[in-house]
């Protein structure tokens, strides 16, 4: 298929239908907008189901109730959205039901602006709600990647019945680049879901879809048969792309948008005789730990990048564990990091030395 | 010999874990009963809500889902939506309807939603052990209004019903009690109406049931049913305050 | 060849993004990198429109173009806002039927050209800024003539198939100042 000139948020969209959603619930926040109205546009005409919600409240538990039905359902919002979608996140984990969310970040806290940021890294893999669980975390940093992780992320929501997060940005969502969609599942529910609520029939005992457990015992036990499931999840599906790290003395470690911009210090840096290179998590949580560790020895010195005051550099640090100095740099509030700024960066850890 | 009373079949064989005296029972019973006369368990989704009875996934026979506070609705309009041949009901507690749940509510409502709504007003929270809820009337003493109900403080009761009669896309709105035999039978009816409603697509249905909670009224079960008749009936008249099919109060 | 970048700004309902996708589409069709990024949220009802567009060989960094390769200013306050940020030796392209003042850089090329007025003229209302790019095509050479024809093919939809050939003047006219 050739290549079309997409948004960023389009065409994830787009990727979601290709890959099996045909319910989508969401409401409207600048800048994941586009993703919204692409698929009121679009559902109507394949069969889907798009409905506005009348909060994000509202739209994330319609995504509990299709994706208890047995359906792949799917739910997008930018960062103040997020926060209100915590509740139901939690009781779709909770529950074991697959979804997908969309966070195409804006700047925080509270309103913050609707600039590009990452400042929501911490709530997507530490805590986007209450209780003892993940989420899967995809970081597409190309419009390329935003379509291809979807079906990826609609495919482990339902292998591993656990929401997953497309964790974006406005910078990603708004900007247009190349795509080739590539056809994957064309089914609203590719995999069996014995589990669903979507009645009986007659012909079972009845489903039931709950996360409350009044005996702690039986909490504790569900809790713990789930972490066994996250550590086979750390173990099969940390991703991450490497970029000049073999021989790499300063190792960037940034992901979405701003490694785009580390990508390019990088390069500057090496025509300077700087051996830098760049690490880029494709998979937030889980963390892709292992390709971090096997650069520890070699490397010198380990700098991550955010559009943040740093929180996955608290994931970087606890990879490296002391064994070597982890930097930070930084811009937020909806401010894209200039190539230059991060080549500073990278100059100042080398001590200006080549 | 000729069978004159059994257990309805859409009502598992296990024992209700709610107070004595509290009407739940009654009020799960009848619901039972609409879906086995109806013939429809088999493709019947309930949605439980936060409350005393979060835990009916336990009691129904049919498929259940469990909500968060108050968002029953908007579970039910994502199990609706994906499956809309299925029949999905919520049945809801006054906090989680009339409270934290009042967008949910009144949007699923809004929407003309084609779900049914079992609506259980006992005017106080009883899973949290007695405090105010948006049903407490006027004086009522809960645990979070020691003093009485102060509505200049704490504001008045919502009448449900009256509220989401003004929807366009509301098709049913009624409200029962269950306080004495010939009140079980027209709350019955009513509850059978929605179902059929939805059955029929005719949209947003909600049966307002008026309960009691004996123990956080800190009433026995007689007196209970008595300071229903004397103290809510009066604030929330019985009736039909809207009726697509037939006719509005 | 390393990374073009080109920023185009001036009012909202200029068509401004749309002349960046011209220019990106004409890009991707030189089988080239590409990426377009537009200005959002409110500003855009406020008045102003700008929108970074990159061409490379190599894959793309920031979209954010923060020191322009080449400029294309349709109103002052962009004109005002970006020249100083375009790089030495860079291409700024003016629209003298709006703008009337002068740029003082030596070492950039400007050129002025009364896209506005020449649209209006040739009764290519609300073309001004094909015209601006059939311009910046003649000066810059950013992409080949057939692929800004290809480009037209595919950001004209079908159903404003009578724009094709107002587009293909305007372009025509710009790229013969």
């Amino acid at each position: 298929m050739a290549k079309v000139l997409m948004k960023g948020n389009e065409a994830l969209a787009e990727a979601a239908i290709m890959a099996g959603c045909r319910h989508f619930f969401g409401y409207p926040i600048t800048p994941q907008t586009e993703l919204a109205a692409y698929m009121a546009k679009k559902m109507p005409k394949i069969g889907g189901v798009y409905l506005q919600a009348e909060s994000e409240i509202a739209a994330i538990n319609m995504v509990l109730g299709a994706s208890a039905a047995g359906k792949r359902a799917m739910t997008s919002s930018s960062s103040p959205g997020i926060s209100l979608k915590s509740e139901g996140i939690s009781y779709i984990a909770g529950s074991d039901l697959p979804a997908v969310i969309v966070n195409v970040q804006r700047g925080g806290p509270g309103l913050g602006g609707i600039q590009p940021s990452q400042a929501d890294y911490w709530q997507a893999t530490r805590a986007t709600g209450h209780g003892d669980f993940h989420l899967m975390v995809y970081a597409p940093s190309t419009v390329q990647e935003m379509t291809d992780l979807v079906a990826l992320a609609f495919d482990n929501a339902d292998k591993y019945r656990m929401p997953v997060m497309i964790l974006s940005d406005g910078m990603l969502g708004q900007m247009m680049e190349p795509v080739e969609l590539k056809t994957a599942n064309a089914t609203d529910c590719p995999i069996e879901k014995p589990w669903a609520a979507c009645g009986h029939r007659n012909s079972r005992p009845h489903n039931v879809i709950n996360s409350l457990y009044l005996t702690p015992q039986a909490l504790e036990e569900l809790v713990k048969k789930r972490y066994e499931k996250y550590e086979v999840i750390k173990k099969e599906e940390q991703m991450a792309d490497e970029y000049l790290t073999d021989d790499a003395d300063i190792i960037l470690v940034a992901y979405g948008a701003s490694s785009r911009i580390c990508r390019t210090a990088v390069n500057t840096a090496r025509k300077e005789g700087i051996k830098a290179g760049l690490i880029r998590p494709i998979t937030l949580w889980p963390y892709p730990a292992k390709y971090i560790e096997k650069h520890i020895a070699h490397a010198k010195a380990f700098l991550c990048v955010e559009m943040s005051m740093g929180q996955m550099v608290d994931d970087v640090r606890l990879c490296v564990n002391g064994r070597k100095p982890v930097a930070f740099y930084g811009r937020t509030g909806g401010i894209i990091p200039a190539p230059d700024e991060v080549l500073n960066e990278i100059r100042k850890l080398t001590g200006g030395v080549k | 010999m000729a069978v004159v009373f059994q257990k309805p079949q859409a009502l598992l064989d296990v024992p209700f874990t709610y107070c004595p005296g509290c009407t739940h029972g009654i009020i799960h019973r009848l619901v039972a009963e609409t879906i086995d006369e109806l013939g429809i368990e088999g493709h019947t989704v309930g949605v439980a809500p936060v409350g005393c009875s979060v835990m009916n996934y336990n009691f129904f026979a049919c498929d259940m889902v469990q909500a968060p506070h108050g968002r029953a609705p908007a579970v039910a309009t994502g199990l609706k939506r994906a499956i809309p041949e299925n029949i999905v009901f919520t049945y809801q507690g006054d906090g989680d309807l009339a409270a934290i749940g009042t967008a949910e509510t009144v949007h699923a409502a809004v929407r003309g939603e084609n779900i049914t709504v079992v609506f259980v007003n006992n005017a106080i929270y009883g899973m949290t052990g007695g405090q105010m809820a948006p049903t407490s009337l006027p004086n009522q003493v809960t645990q979070t209004t020691p003093y009485g109900r102060d509505t200049s403080y704490s504001g008045h009761p919502i009448r449900v019903c009256e509220m989401l009669a003004t929807l366009e896309g509301t098709a049913l709105a009624q409200r029962v009690s269950v306080d004495n035999v010939k009140n079980v039978q027209n709350a019955k009816k009513a509850i059978k109406k929605a179902f059929t409603y939805q059955i029929e697509k005719r949209g947003f249905s909600i049966v307002e049931v008026l309960s009691t909670c004996p123990t956080n009224w800190g009433l026995d079960a007689q007196e209970s049913l008595q300071w229903l008749r004397d103290n809510m009936i009066p604030y929330y008249p019985l009736g039909v305050y809207k009726d697509v099919g037939g006719t509005t109060k | 060849m390393s990374t073009l970048n080109i920023l185009l700004a001036g009012f909202g309902g200029q068509g401004i993004l749309f002349l960046g996708k011209m220019a990106a589409y004409a890009g991707l069709m030189d089988n080239r990198q590409i990426t377009w990024l537009p200005s959002y949220g409110p500003e855009m009802r406020g008045g102003t429109a700008n929108c970074s567009v990159c061409i490379s060989d190599d894959l793309i960094g920031s979209p954010l173009v923060i020191n322009p390769d080449i400029l294309v200013a349709m109103n002052l306050p962009s004109l005002e806002k970006f020249i100083d940020k375009v790089v030495p030796g860079g291409t700024v392209l003016v629209d003298c039927s709006i703008i009337d003042k002068k740029v003082h850089r030596e070492d950039i090329n400007v050129f002025y050209v009364p896209a506005t007025r020449l649209a209006a003229d040739n009764g290519l209302p609300g073309l001004a800024n094909m015209i601006m790019l059939g311009k910046m095509l003649k000066e810059t050479k950013f992409c080949t003539e057939n692929a800004l024809e290809e480009a037209l093919l595919k950001c004209v939809p079908p159903r404003k198939a009578d724009m094709m050939e107002l587009n293909r003047k305007a372009l025509k006219i710009g790229s013969e100042l």
